[in-house]
């Protein structure tokens, strides 16, 4: 074999020996994983070329490469005279942009990148953009919430009028919950993502950011929410409540959905003119001005959460114990169980002053452990019932309680206490709005 | 259209490229069956739009951005027999093996080389038949041959692709346009030639060979629609033009010639333009709603009486000149302004549509428009009609300058209409969500020694087989119904084969010629009923032109039924009373000529039963009468 030295985005022509003769490939070479030579020929194709008995030539070389632009880039985008929107991106789907030319992911997506791609933006308000984190939404972490957190605080301090956090949509329920209880807002926070990449024709980027953008922008809204498509189809978005929302399904642009709760509302797109997108809500809500703005981003991220199975070992819970965790969350069976052989090991852990919180893996419904043997037991043993909190919701406040306070009684208490709508009360039907 | 033309003197170039689904059990990226389905069995529909995106060298494409200007919205209709992957709503999944397969099949057949690794691509298309925006594609092979009589036509791609959504009417979703997802994703093989071939007649040719090439393989879908050409046309002193959707191989010739024709008209127009110095003003669209308020036209008064115009100068008459069978070089024009909702009218062709001569003086007056001039106008709302006059101005301007490079759509009538500008290699880039396939050697190996025969080697056990002649067995292994003369021939062994290979071969023909549609329509349950009832002599063999006439027309009805309804079926009894009769009422005749009398008498009995009995076995039932005779006498 002979010496490969060429690199990516050079020009080369490949000779290949076949039984019928010499073919010829001329293209531009692709980063590739496989072993074999990939190069993109003038028709666009991308082909692999085994580098065995191939001649190779090299016709031209890549040009010098741009340098990378800087970690952060701010900007300012003048609409008309429109509400100042920052954008603050943490990455994830909605702003992924891959330089096909090397291969390489470019993590930055500056307010000229979001502008470029949705100048409808640049008409619903004044953009400020700015690049928090370049990351993929599974590689996001408690401490991260924190630093978010803060700038969301900043933006506003700043005399943003609304916020948007795009987010990738794997744990976008997460961070919604966190910063439903780490920022008290007098403006609209909103998270938005996309289930398509923005680089197809058909992603969702465009109408979740454009409605995330009305939202954030045009409406008296005051809370943290998730604005998602609301069905398959490109017709609206729903506004769910940041601490009842979850991804419930891989793939499909309607995956968010409100649990134990109706979303707040919808917006109804229309891609010829955004004058005639609308904002409809369906039940009530934090008005903007109705609360202060504060930041309160203490978190004890020494949290788990614990999904309880038929035959589980108890040994689980004692092992996060004795690891040292200062909270844990079950993920119980129907109202709210695990089985009898858990009671010792969750006695130990309250008696050791580790609260320990019950949800429910049905996700839809509320604890009541007072209905079974089993229940009663687990009350007696000092477990803390998780009302109809969502098992993800229930792990964030953990954390933030116990950022607040390490008084177990104090923490009991604001477990059970309603902070950002997360403890509804009362629960209806399940339906549409 | 008929004027002689010498291909090679005006530099004549075209390329074929032929779309061909394949008969896969699934499609190319879920497990959905590759099914077609009633509209009406739909179960769900869904309304999306799409944006031009960047391609991954940071160019948009210029076909995807024409098409995003239309801001369309799309309605798909959804069935149980299909999935979250059509709907893009499901990553796809990997490269079906099987639409692999067969493509290396195809591949070898053609002589080509497969590429070692198939990198599965996005190509962007945002006319709505692709719901993610792109169709995937990956190049298999390239570098094939395949010989004409007029010369050797490389083969320079082969390409495995998921076929489109299929555009519907829909009833009233106002300015949506719908698709159908049951055909998204059927998989099936691009096959591009290199513009080597030059004359009309060649790319018939071309066409047929590729044809039956990928029928030998017994694994492509068959019947209406399964098969697509397009058609690359230039000549020397034109443009390269794709026309695209060609559904009727017949057509093909056609739609080069027409092409052909097209571009010579359109390079004496820019002559005669030129000559008389003819301009547009580039900014200057009227408001002409002001001279239409009173009008009578119903075609303005639809509008909400809003008529925007420009004027062409030194146009006079060349909106009117004709440039292909149909069509005038004022319909290349209003091909754009179609695709902004709006119809086309000018001062060539008004007084007319309800507009009066004193509308047309002011409308020329408004533009101090001479009888050299030609004012255009469309009835559209503001938006709309501005779109479409700015589109009207480029191509006059590019009338004056050169042949526009694009692509366009193929009409039944062999002409064509204008549809996108050619897309470029920008509109290109890869499908993350497909891994590569490694062409393994073993498959490879293993295809290559499973192939299908060679047309060379089929013409010899033709030849041995049937005792066939060398024209008639040569005829029949290059045509494309090969294996249904082998089905019938193996089914029905009293059949002459002569008369199977006439019938598939020259007696189609000529129908075709005839202007009788038996491509689309006879499929080969009909060849196969024919000659089972040949074979129980159900009817005369001279009759079967005209029970395929018969089926072209009602390919519901069964052999049996439509020799019954053509009059052809006979009682034998009853033939063999007319028979008696005859010969009784000729008897002196016969006691005269002897066993000559046997010729003159079948004349008259053929008369009578012409087409409804073999003419042998009349012949033998007459020769057996008159030795009755004989012998009696």
């Amino acid at each position: 074999m002979q010496k490969l030295d060429f690199g990516e985005g050079d020009r080369i022509r490949i000779k290949k020996e076949t039984d019928s003769g010499v073919v010829v490939y001329e293209g531009i070479v692709m980063p590739t994983a496989s072993r074999n030579i990939v190069i993109k020929l003038d028709s666009g194709y991308n082909i692999g070329i085994r580098p065995e008995n191939v001649e190779i030539e090299v016709i031209a070389r890549l040009g010098v490469k741009e340098a990378i632009k800087g970690e952060e880039i701010k900007g300012e985008k003048r609409g008309k005279s429109s509400p100042l929107l920052s954008i603050l991106s943490t990455g994830g789907t909605i702003a992924s942009k891959v330089d096909y030319r090397t291969g390489a992911v470019s993590p930055q997506f500056s307010t000229d990148d979001i502008l470029e791609a949705i100048p409808e933006l640049g008409a619903i308000a004044k953009i400020k953009g700015k690049v928090v984190y370049s990351i993929l939404s599974e590689n996001m972490r408690a401490e991260y919430w924190r630093t978010l957190a803060a700038e969301v605080y900043n933006g506003i301090k700043d005399g943003a009028e609304g916020i948007i956090v795009t987010h990738g949509t794997d744990t976008m329920g997460y961070t919604a919950a966190a910063l439903s209880f780490m920022v008290r807002t007098p403006v609209p926070v909103v998270l938005v993502g996309s289930q398509r990449s923005s680089d197809r024709p058909s992603s969702d980027a465009t109408m979740n950011a454009i409605c995330a953008a009305k939202v954030a922008a045009c409406s008296d809204l005051a809370e943290v929410v998730v604005v998602m498509h609301g069905s398959t189809s490109d017709d609206y978005c729903y506004i769910h409540r940041g601490t009842n929302v979850r991804k419930m399904h891989t793939s499909a642009r309607d995956a968010f959905q409100s649990v134990n709760d109706t979303p707040i509302g919808a917006v109804y797109y229309d891609a010829s003119d955004i004058e005639r997108i609308r904002i409809e809500f369906s039940s009530p809500y934090k008005k903007r001005g109705e609360q202060t703005l504060e930041l309160r981003d203490k978190l004890e991220a020494n949290c788990t959460l614990i999904k309880f199975y038929p035959g589980a070992d108890p040994a689980i819970l004692d092992f996060f114990v004795n690891q040292g965790y200062k909270g844990i969350v079950l993920e119980g069976t129907g109202l709210g169980h695990v089985s009898a052989e858990w009671i010792p090991s969750v006695s130990r852990a309250v008696k050791q002053g580790i609260p320990v919180v019950m949800t429910s893996q049905c996700l839809y419904g509320a604890i009541c452990d007072r209905v079974y043997d089993t229940g009663r037991d687990l009350l007696h043993a000092g477990i803390i019932e998780g009302e109809d909190m969502l098992p993800e919701t229930a792990l964030v406040k953990l954390m933030w309680v116990l950022g607040q306070t390490t008084d177990m009684e104090e923490v009991r208490q604001l477990m059970h206490e309603n902070i950002a709508g997360e403890i509804k009360g009362r629960r209806v039907i399940e339906g549409s709005i | 259209m008929d004027e002689e033309i010498d291909h090679s003197e005006i530099g004549l170039k075209a390329g074929l490229e032929i779309h061909q689904q394949l008969d896969t059990r699934t499609k190319l990226f879920c497990k959905c069956p590759t099914v077609l389905r009633e509209k009406k069995e739909s179960t769900f529909s869904l309304k999306r739009y799409l944006r031009a995106s960047k391609s991954e060298m940071g160019e948009v494409d210029r076909a995807a951005r024409e098409e995003a200007k239309y801001s369309r919205t799309f309605m798909y209709k959804g069935y149980d027999s299909t999935c979250l992957v059509e709907n893009d709503e499901e990553p796809p999944r990997e490269l079906n093996r099987e639409a692999i397969d067969i493509s290396l099949e195809v591949a070898l057949l053609l002589n080509m080389n497969p590429v070692d690794e198939i990198h599965t691509m996005r190509k962007i298309v945002i006319d709505g038949s692709n719901t993610c925006g792109f169709q995937r594609t990956a190049l298999v092979a390239t570098d094939g041959l395949l010989s004409t009589e007029e010369g050797t036509v490389r083969v320079d791609s082969l390409c495995l692709e998921e076929d489109a959504a299929q555009k519907i009417e829909l009833k009233k979703e106002g300015s949506a346009v719908g698709y159908s997802l049951d055909r998204l994703g059927i998989p099936l093989v691009e096959i591009g030639t290199a513009p080597d071939i030059k004359t009309p007649e060649q790319a018939v040719n071309v066409a047929e060979q590729l044809g039956m090439i990928l029928r030998s393989t017994g694994r492509v879908k068959r019947g209406l629609g399964t098969i697509r050409q397009d058609i690359n046309v230039s000549i020397a002193a034109g443009a390269r033009v794709e026309i695209k959707g060609v559904q009727n191989l017949r057509l093909i010739g056609d739609i080069v010639r027409n092409e052909i024709t097209r571009q010579l008209r359109l390079i004496a127009l820019k002559e005669e333009l030129n000559k008389r110095g003819a301009r547009v003003e580039h900014h200057r669209i009227e408001d002409l709603s002001g001279i239409f308020e009173a009008t009578s036209s119903r075609v303005i008064q639809k509008a909400g009486g809003n008529v925007f115009g420009v004027c062409l100068y030194g146009f006079s008459g060349v909106l009117g000149t004709e440039i292909q069978p149909e069509r005038r070089f004022g319909s290349e024009l209003a091909d754009f302004t179609a695709m902004y909702g709006a119809g086309l009218m000018h001062t060539d062709e008004l007084p007319a549509y309800g507009i009066t001569e004193d509308e047309v003086e002011q409308l020329k007056r408004t533009f101090g428009a001479t009888d050299n001039d030609c004012v255009v106008i469309v009835a559209a709302d503001r938006a709309h009609a501005e779109k479409a006059l700015k589109a009207v101005l480029r191509r006059a301007e590019d009338a004056m300058r050169e042949i526009p490079k694009e692509t366009r759509r193929a009409l039944p009538s062999g002409s064509s209409a204008y549809m996108r500008p050619l897309p470029g290699a920008a509109r290109m880039y890869p499908e993350t969500d497909v891994p590569p396939v490694d062409i393994d050697e073993q498959i490879l190996h293993s295809i290559k020694t499973n192939l299908p025969e060679t047309f060379a080697h089929r013409k010899a056990r033709y030849k041995d087989g049937f005792d066939l002649n060398d024209e008639l067995a040569d005829k029949i292994a290059r045509n494309i119904n090969f294996a249904l003369f082998e089905h019938i021939m193996d089914s029905y062994k009293n059949v002459p084969v002569t008369l199977v290979v006439r019938t598939l071969t020259d007696t189609l023909t000529e129908l075709i010629h005839d202007g009788i549609d038996v491509e689309d329509t006879l499929e080969d349950r009909h060849f196969i009923d024919i000659f089972k009832n040949l074979s129980a002599n159900a009817f005369g063999k001279e009759a079967v032109p005209d029970v395929l006439k018969f089926l072209a027309n009602k390919p519901e009805i069964e052999v049996a039924k439509a020799i019954e309804e053509i009059g052809l079926s006979v009682n034998m009894d009853e033939v063999k009373q007319l028979i008696e009769d005859i010969v009784n009422a000729k008897k002196e005749f016969i006691q005269e000529k002897g066993a000559h009398a046997v010729g003159p008498l079948m004349g008259v009995v053929m008369n009578e039963l012409r087409g409804k009995v073999d003419g042998e076995i009349i012949n033998r039932m007459v020769a057996d009468k008159v030795k009755e005779v004989l012998e009696e006498g």
